[in-house]
């Protein structure tokens, strides 16, 4: 019961891109194409867990032991780092179409400050393993889940004729201000 | 960026031509988060107008050492040297604030802005302009985000830095203290300023 929970928060109730503000810029960047918005939610989603788990235990092995927490954000931005190199390197090997779709953006999963920042709040909230993991995951699915919402919405709004002054940022951050008040109904469940 | 660039070019592009978060809605990420309370939102952007100025002057120091390969590490190593510095100080002096602004404060590592600036300016400057361009850069993040605080702490509150502004027959719009608002003044601010410079006459990207 205790995961489910975890779960739900993590992905609807407290969403990380329309509650915490955790990853807007490739939410904004990627969002144009329901394509890309899968498959940069995917990735995402795999380092995420990966990161969070490799995170995890560094915390607890390492930091801890050698009381060197103050050095956390520095570890966990390195582990990150790397592990999006490894993704970029497979990626490019194995799909090379999705490669170039996702282009700049898989570097900067680096800068993703959702990756980063659900490994800072497993620290934060002291979740032992395995929730951080259903955390994690959580989390990633939360993301992807609003990519894919608000890159549907963004396919449509292309048809219409938007302002000149409101096309690109400002109309996509008024899209996400409504979708953010849409899962704000959500905050019940949890 | 050519080598003409005077301080009041860089000043001018940095906070209203090409703003950071106007024109390339960058670091956007660790930012609304801390914009429902002024104080909050006054002490994270000094962080990050610290932290930019700070590490594009390292970068730009240490530009001629550094093997072009791993630049981006030694680039993340810099900023996060000081996003440390900014937090072990601010868990120190402001241990309220610190708890308030939470991992927000760490998140200043993945800020774009930083990382951008030390990419585009400081690895190509030198360094008494590189501080400037840092400086400048944070400003106009400071500027708007201090904007969008602005509103929301007045309205969401009724309170400016704490203090009581408007009568207490105001009735607070809950909303504004909630995400959404963010969002929804975030896009009406960038929607503001491209008006204006479409009138200017500015190219707008």
């Amino acid at each position: 019961m205790n995961y489910f929970v975890i779960f739900l928060g993590a992905m609807l109730v407290n969403n990380i891109v329309l509650v915490q503000f955790l990853g807007i810029c490739p939410f904004l960047g990627v969002s144009s194409r329901i394509s890309t918005a899968i498959g940069m939610g995917l990735a995402v989603m795999f380092v995420m867990t990966i990161a969070t788990i490799a995170v995890y235990l560094i915390q607890v092995f390492l930091l801890v032991p050698l009381s060197l927490e103050f050095l956390q954000t520095v570890a966990f931005i390195l582990v990150i780092a790397s592990l999006v190199q490894l993704v970029d390197i497979v990626m490019k090997k194995v799909s090379p179409p999705l490669h170039r779709a996702l282009g700049v953006f898989l570097p900067l999963i680096t800068t993703n400050c959702a990756i980063l920042g659900v490994a800072l709040l497993v620290m934060n909230r002291e979740y032992n393993l395995p929730e951080s993991i259903v955390f994690a995951i959580a989390s990633a699915l939360g993301f992807a889940l609003a990519l894919f919402i608000f890159a549907g919405l963004r396919e449509r709004l292309e048809l219409y004729d938007v302002p000149k002054a409101m096309q690109g940022a400002p109309i996509a951050l008024v899209t996400a201000g409504l979708l953010a008040l849409a899962f704000m109904g959500f905050a019940g469940l949890a | 960026m050519s080598d003409v660039a005077t301080p009041t070019d860089i000043l001018k592009e940095n906070v209203w031509t090409s703003n950071p978060i106007f024109m390339q809605v960058l670091g956007i990420c660790s930012a609304l988060a801390v914009t429902n309370l002024l104080i909050n939102t006054w002490i994270m952007t000094l962080g990050v107008v610290g932290v930019t100025a700070m590490s594009n002057l390292t970068v730009s120091l240490v530009k001629s050492f550094m093997p072009r390969k791993v630049r981006m590490m030694v680039q993340t190593l810099i900023i996060a040297f000081y996003v440390i510095i900014v937090d072990i100080l601010l868990r120190a002096y402001m241990p309220d604030i610190s708890r308030a602004l939470g991992p927000y404060v760490g998140l200043i590592i993945t800020n774009c802005i930083i990382m951008g600036r030390a990419e585009a300016f400081a690895q190509s400057n030198p360094p008494l302009i590189s501080i400037w361009d840092g400086l400048t850069s944070g400003f106009g993040y400071m500027g708007v985000l201090l904007t969008i605080a602005l509103f929301r702490e007045l309205l969401g509150f009724g309170t400016l830095f704490g203090y009581q502004v408007l009568p207490n027959a105001f009735e607070p719009w809950i909303i504004m203290v909630l995400p959404p608002s963010a969002f929804f003044l975030l896009g009406i601010l960038i929607w503001v300023a491209k008006s204006i410079m479409i009138k200017q006459g500015e190219p707008v990207a």
